[in-house]
């Protein structure tokens, strides 16, 4: 579903991905883990078309993602930090991207009325606390039932509450012809979510294989200590 | 792209300043035909009003709202919306929202007090250089990437083209009068909008005192006729290339 092909990114003289090549498809749930600075986020803002790599190709369904704006019509985005304009309200926001964007089969406002976001659609959006501003990315990504999901640490400021509806909200979506790829630290939240793993580290995949692989290699049981294990690996290899 | 313009129009609006913009060139418009009998003498008031205050009014609020819009954009970006589209949008409807209120706020009045020719090329000029200077501001907005650099680079164009250019030429004019330098004036008044626009009103108002040397030359050698169509053309260049450069270098920068 999404081919990624030896995409490099150079922010000045800093590089931060490094000939990334991968080749997701549908029906799979990926966690996209790294250190702080690995270029999880970049590889992410990439395949959404908000940064440009310096080399390489997307291909998202077959379209050249880097080329043709059309390709996010398959795609969810729940970025890491929440940035809408101060003076719109929730509503405004939410009406705007309807009135942009032809959902694939019907709104999914499920999210919308777990959170209860209707109740604040009077509210402007510089009124709102980082959590909240975080429960309207989610209910964004997850409203045009798009193809593809992108999460970029969407449990990050959430309460456990909240972070638990958003997590069952992942496991109910995941399915049969959808993509969905979450980035976290919160290690053991992604694991009953996802089936496969990619790990980066200074911009080059390290691994990319299902969870129950990963498990068996490293012998462990949870997410937490497989990846634990695994950068041990790295800084004393 | 409509409902991008139309959503920049309303938040454009409900911010005020354009408002306070209108009725700020309303009352010296309209004050300055008060002040003098004679409708003519008041035009050429308006003049220096549109030369001097109009760019520097049409870049510095381009530029901020630019800035201040960048979320909308961040927004938008992540949605299937062409980049080329958002950022036409946000163009068209900055320029849309300062050109309506220059024909408001200067329009109405002169088209009162004056309603000849010489009152129309004067809001043609002025409604030109209006955008020239939006898309000149949203040149400098998409090259840089910091708030503060940006209105700086702006308030550095308008200074440039309308001060620091006469001042130049007058150095060139100088130093080569022994030679014909004429031709070499025309091609450089080509250069600076804010030049092209005064000669664009001066030929017709006929004041030769206040054309100054670029506008002197200009005449002498293009006529009346031609001189207006050949500098009301160039500034349409002004206005095409920036943004044409704006949209690519947009199109193609990390958000």
């Amino acid at each position: 579903m999404i081919e990624i092909n030896d995409l490099h990114k150079q922010f000045g003289k800093l590089k931060v991905l490094n000939g990334v090549n991968l080749n997701l498809e549908k029906g799979s749930c990926v966690s996209l883990l790294g250190p702080n600075a690995s270029g999880k986020t970049t590889l992410l803002k990439i395949i959404l078309g908000i940064v440009r790599p310096s080399q390489g190709t997307v291909t998202l369904n077959g379209i050249n993602a880097l080329k043709d704006f059309r390709c996010r019509d398959f795609i969810g985005y729940m970025p890491q930090i929440g940035r809408y304009p101060d003076t719109m309200r929730v509503g405004q926001v939410v009406d705007l991207l309807k009135s942009l964007r032809k959902p694939m089969d019907g709104y999914d406002d499920e999210l919308i009325e777990a959170y209860g976001l209707n109740q604040i659609y009077h509210k402007s959006i510089g009124s709102l606390s980082g959590g909240t501003r975080q429960k309207v990315s989610a209910c964004l990504a997850f409203l045009f039932r798009s193809q593809i999901l992108i999460l970029d640490e969407p449990t990050a400021g959430l309460d456990p509450l909240s972070s638990e509806i958003l997590k069952e909200k992942i496991q109910k979506e995941a399915g049969e012809d959808r993509l969905i790829i979450v980035t976290s630290h919160i290690l053991s939240d992604l694991q009953d979510v996802s089936s496969h793993v990619v790990y980066l580290n200074e911009g080059e995949v390290v691994l990319f294989e299902t969870l129950q692989q990963l498990l068996e290699r490293t012998n462990e049981r949870t997410l937490p200590k497989a990846v634990a294990a695994i950068m041990k690996n790295l800084i004393y290899a | 792209m409509l409902k991008i313009i139309r959503y920049i129009l309303l938040d454009i609006l409900r911010s005020k300043v354009i408002v306070a913009y209108t009725l700020f060139l309303f009352i010296i418009t309209f004050s300055l035909y008060m002040l003098d009998e004679n409708p003519a003498k008041s035009t050429l008031s308006i003049v220096n009003i549109n030369l001097i205050i109009i760019p520097l009014v049409s870049i510095i609020f381009t530029t901020i709202h630019y800035y201040n819009s960048y979320e909308f954009m961040e927004l938008l970006v992540a949605q299937p919306i062409s980049r080329k589209l958002i950022i036409l949008g946000e163009f068209l409807g900055v320029t849309l929202s300062l050109a309506i209120s220059f024909l408001i706020g200067v329009g109405v009045p002169v088209s009162i007090f004056n309603p000849t020719q010489s009152g129309l090329s004067v809001l043609i000029s002025g409604f030109m250089i209006t955008i020239v200077f939006a898309s000149l501001a949203f040149l400098c907005s998409v090259m840089t990437k910091d708030k503060s650099r940006g209105i700086g680079a702006s308030i550095l164009v308008w200074l440039f083209f309308t001060i620091m250019y006469d001042g130049m030429i007058m150095f060139v004019l100088f130093a080569f009068s022994d030679y014909p330098i004429e031709p070499v004036i025309v091609i450089l008044s080509h250069f600076n909008p804010v030049d092209l626009a005064r000669i664009f009103m001066l030929i017709r108002l006929d004041v030769s005192a206040m054309m100054g040397y670029t506008g002197a030359v200009y005449l002498d050698y293009f006529g009346h006729f031609k001189g207006m169509l050949f500098s009301f053309l160039v500034m349409n260049v002004w206005i095409a290339l920036p943004v044409f450069l704006s949209i690519r270098i947009f199109d193609r920068k990390d958000l």
